[in-house]
């Protein structure tokens, strides 16, 4: 298991779970969401291929309603 | 007649109402209320999704970004780095250039930080985004703002959120007369009228969310905002009469019966 952090919280995920993997257990689609890996954006494109690691940092990001 | 034609960057935009998706009842009011307002840009936030809540509706999904222009704006960010980092991942979500800068100074009055403001344009301007700055009222900081490659001036009218209507009626018309860029009413509008005054003034246009969202009939309110910009615009392209401290009589005043 690899020990992560979703949004400011711990989460135990399989070992070599891809971003894209992450997407789907969390039911979201990828056109409506932006994600940060340990501070760094994540391209759409690279969602297969980027792998977590234990402690990494993950930041998924939507829009919501505001002014 | 002149097809008057409202332009922020390369953009077109059908209406010069531009209205925010904060503060409604829920997303069913939130859509509703931007069908009425007839507005075809709005604003949106950038925030964490709720990984324990699957089923949580989705923005997107009650205001398709298909049909309407979701300009993401950085709400609630203090400084540069916050702001750069929300707008840079929002650009990533959809691809959006054009944004909404707001870095606020201090958190009683929600008054924007121009100094961490004009520095944040810099950089976002040479990273390619078109930037609708939010503002004070000083025509010096406009002007500045419009320099280093602002897409649109946004000073506020008052304080965020407080509908209080436009406060300081003199530097907003110096910063429509010295502007190129759209100069947009951004914050502190609190009724329709408010919105007709900016758009007399001379403003291109005006960015609605409290007024609307916080009436007691939203969706009705948003309408009331759509023909209040319009009225205001026309009324601004007609040429108002001169003002005089004397009665001039609107009937002839001759051939009077006695």
């Amino acid at each position: 298991m690899a020990k992560i952090q979703i949004n400011g919280k711990k989460v135990a995920l399989k070992q070599n779970f891809s971003i894209l993997e992450v997407l789907k257990k969390y039911k979201l689609s990828r056109k409506k969401v932006a994600i940060e890996l340990n501070g760094k954006i994540i391209p759409q494109n690279k969602y297969e291929k980027k792998k977590l690691k234990n402690n990494d940092k993950i930041e998924i990001v939507q829009f919501i309603g505001g002014g | 007649m002149k097809r008057d034609i409202f332009k922020i960057d390369k953009k077109i935009l059908k209406s010069r109402l531009i209205v925010g998706t904060g503060k409604y009842k829920n997303l069913i009011e939130t859509a509703k209320a931007i069908k009425s307002s007839g507005a075809d840009m709005v604003t949106v936030a950038v925030r964490r999704v709720n990984i324990s809540d699957k089923k949580k509706p989705l923005l997107m999904d009650y205001v398709n970004p298909k049909k309407i222009i979701y300009l993401p704006n950085t709400a609630g960010c203090f400084n540069s780095s916050d702001a750069l980092r929300t707008l840079r991942l929002a650009r990533e979500i959809g691809g959006w250039k054009m944004v909404k800068l707001e870095i606020l100074g201090d958190k009683k009055t929600l008054y924007p930080d121009m100094i961490e403001t004009l520095k944040t344009t810099k950089v976002l301007v040479k990273e390619g985004f078109k930037v609708l700055v939010y503002c004070t009222d000083d025509p010096l900081h406009a002007k500045k703002l419009e320099d280093i490659g602002a897409s649109a001036i946004m000073p506020l009218a008052a304080p965020i959120g407080s509908g209080l209507g436009i406060h300081n009626k003199l530097n907003i018309s110096l910063i429509i007369k010295q502007s190129k860029v759209p100069v947009i009413i951004d914050a502190g509008i609190g009724t329709a009228s408010d919105a007709t005054i900016a758009m007399e003034m001379g403003c291109d246009g005006v960015l609605i969310n409290s007024a609307i969202a916080l009436a007691k009939k939203p969706i009705q309110m948003a309408e009331a905002f759509k023909y209040a910009v319009i009225s205001g615009r026309k009324s601004f392209l007609s040429g108002r009469m001169k003002k005089s401290n004397f009665a001039r009589a609107t009937s002839p005043e001759k051939d009077l019966i006695s």
